[in-house]
């Protein structure tokens, strides 16, 4: 299916347009690489520029090498508070995360392995509040908070990291497909009590969802910005997110612009090992939420 | 829904359970309605406490802190009572110009960027489908990269990317006589769009092109024998086949749109003169917020959860029915 040649079925290829054909698509291909990738080089470039040389020489080419003491300068600016910040966006990730892909996993299992009435609704209300956007949530969230006076906490943030309606959705959808009904019933007959079928059979059959839930959910935490600006005033409490748009604010009261980009640029890393190690989980979870 | 995905990855150990049936000696049915409804609760239970804490109750208490206005009495902070204002919150929230104009502007920008973004989107995931394109895996993987990237964090870099004195696409561009400001007024928007668009748009290939992958050979290939070849294939084949992937993108896109809030706000930190701190309708909300009007606040985020619920729950109805007659 060569993506050039169009309207009639000549039946032996030309070969003149297939390689035009060839050409055009890996042309394009090219370009939105390109489109990509440039961004991404000149963050790394200039993370490797000697402060003073920023400026100097092209954008996009590498002039004055001193990667190592940018990154040092990074770890030690304002007591070391970059380490913090990565580490706290570790933290609301991985707990938030784990927490929520556990508890869709056993939402998402109700809802698809019993029958009761008003499951359908309850399912509904979780689906239409995967349609409302987060900030919807986290302003009244804010709110809520800032009345109970708990805001500026790790709870503040962790609490609602924990809630993945969207992890349900595709906890439903992944309980269905992968849990035989009969198994639950040999279980059950086998006088396996509800938690153990749970956690010794449903459970190990979601797993894969379950990597997959809990990747989208961690980077879904991970990247949040809006719910950690609002809540948290104390810089050593911020994600990393809060802590580089901070930086980067600052560069009128003296923090150089060399920091955030390096520090925009280490914050990449985690991020990519991960995506790189666990490619083909993205995959299934991006087909889940498309087909149906 | 892909079962067939779910078994290809790494199978966990699998525990075999000795499938004897056996009827239950007293021949009662083996679960009572109530047993499995008290069940299903307990697995529900954990997840509903949050989702009722952390999502329902604060929208419950902002539609109703929305309803109240807290009046002073004396002009140095005098007693302070709370009454009810009716509809005046949400009157004050239409009449601010600041705010009507910048849901404007969003819904206009998003107008703009989501047919660009999603277009991109499906030429690239029909191109990686073809026959011609190679290197699949690489391209792959380079165009989720972004994806990476914190939105914060990137809007950081674009702010660099786009800054006159640092950027790597002025100097060209001015050598070839076009001279263009990125973050200038007129430029802001496009530059945003650019942002949002550069971060997401290998997401929504992704979710296209994986599409497209469960389309069955057989389909295509009994396409191609009655000729349908090249475009043709594309259009009347392959994406009347995957619309569901379609509608899903929009769907998240509309709402991406909806809470746009990280770039500009960045910009703004960035002293971006270009950026108005009210530039999205989140951003209205916040100042709102930081000003000690909760109320208003309260009122326009009750605005925005409706105005982006309309919109995406309208377009997922609309695409049902015309799935449906289709």
């Amino acid at each position: 299916m060569s993506v050039i040649r169009a309207s009639r079925p000549t039946r032996p290829a030309l070969r003149g347009t297939d390689i035009a054909s060839k050409v055009a698509v890996n042309g394009v291909l090219g370009l939105m690489a390109l489109y990509t990738l440039i961004p991404l080089w000149w963050l790394f470039v200039s993370a490797t520029k000697a402060s003073g040389y920023l400026y100097t020489g092209t954008p996009l080419w590498f002039s004055h090498f001193d990667l190592v003491a940018n990154i040092r300068n990074a770890f030690s600016f304002e007591g070391g508070i970059f380490a913090t910040w990565l580490a706290n966006s570790a933290l609301y990730s991985l707990v938030g995360a784990t927490v929520s892909t556990l508890l869709s996993a056993m939402a998402g299992y109700a809802l698809s392995k019993f029958s009761f009435r008003g499951r359908e609704s309850v399912f509904n209300v979780i689906l239409a509040s995967v349609l409302i956007p987060a900030p919807m949530f986290a302003l009244p969230l804010f709110l809520l908070m800032a009345k109970l006076d708990i805001t500026n906490s790790y709870w503040s943030v962790l609490l609602p990291s924990c809630v993945s309606p969207f992890g349900v959705y595709l906890c439903r959808i992944f309980a269905a497909a992968s849990v035989p009904d009969e198994l639950l019933e040999a279980a059950r007959l086998d006088g396996a009590g509800e938690q153990r079928t749970f956690f010794g059979i449903a459970l190990p059959l979601m797993a894969p969802a379950m990597v997959t839930v809990f990747l989208f959910q961690f980077v879904g935490i991970w990247n949040n910005y809006l719910l950690p600006s609002l809540m948290l005033n104390t810089p050593s409490l911020q994600p990393v997110t809060v802590g580089l748009v901070q930086w980067r604010s600052e560069f009128a009261n003296g923090v150089p612009l060399l920091l955030p980009i390096t520090g925009a640029f280490l914050s990449l890393i985690p991020l990519l090992v991960a995506f790189i190690g666990l490619q083909r989980f993205w995959r299934k979870g991006l087909t889940a939420g498309a087909v149906k | 829904m892909s079962s067939s995905s779910s078994t290809r990855a790494a199978s966990p150990p699998r525990p075999v359970p000795a499938v004897t049936p056996r009827v239950s000696p007293s021949g009662r049915p083996r679960r009572t309605g109530r047993r499995t409804a008290l069940t299903a609760s307990g697995f529900l239970a954990p997840f509903a406490v949050l989702f009722l804490t952390m999502m329902v109750v604060p929208i419950g208490y902002a539609i109703y802190q929305s309803f109240f206005t807290v009046r002073r009495a004396g002009l140095f902070g005098g007693a302070r009572s709370t009454e009810f204002a009716g509809l005046s919150n949400y009157g004050a929230a239409f009449s601010d110009h600041d705010f009507t104009a910048s849901i404007v502007r969003v819904v206009l920008l998003g107008c703009v960027q989501v047919p660009v973004m999603l277009g991109l989107a499906l030429l690239l995931a029909l191109l990686l489908d073809s026959r011609s394109a190679r290197l699949r895996k690489t391209y792959r993987l380079t165009f989720f990269l972004p994806y990476a990237l914190p939105g914060a964090i990137a809007a950081v870099m674009w702010s660099f990317l786009l800054a006159k004195d640092l950027s790597p696409f002025t100097g060209p561009l001015s050598h070839i006589g076009i001279d263009v400001d990125f973050l200038s007024p007129s430029w802001v928007p496009f530059s945003i769009g650019n942002m949002i668009t550069w971060g997401w748009t290998g997401y929504n290939m992704l979710i296209i092109y994986s599409a497209l992958q469960t389309i069955p050979a057989e389909v295509t290939e009994a396409a191609a024998l009655d000729g349908c070849t090249g475009w043709r294939l594309a259009w009347a084949v392959k994406i009347p086949l995957v619309r569901p992937a379609l509608v899903l993108t929009t769907v998240f896109s509309i709402i991406g749109t909806a809470q746009m809030y990280t770039e500009p706000a960045v910009l703004v930190g960035a002293r971006v003169p270009g950026v108005s701190p009210k530039f999205t309708p989140i951003m209205n909300t916040t100042l709102s917020m930081d000003l000690g009007d909760q109320n208003l606040a309260a009122a326009e985020s009750v605005v925005l959860a409706l105005i982006t619920l309309v919109l995406s729950f309208g377009f997922l109805k609309y695409n049902q029915r015309k799935g449906a007659m289709a």
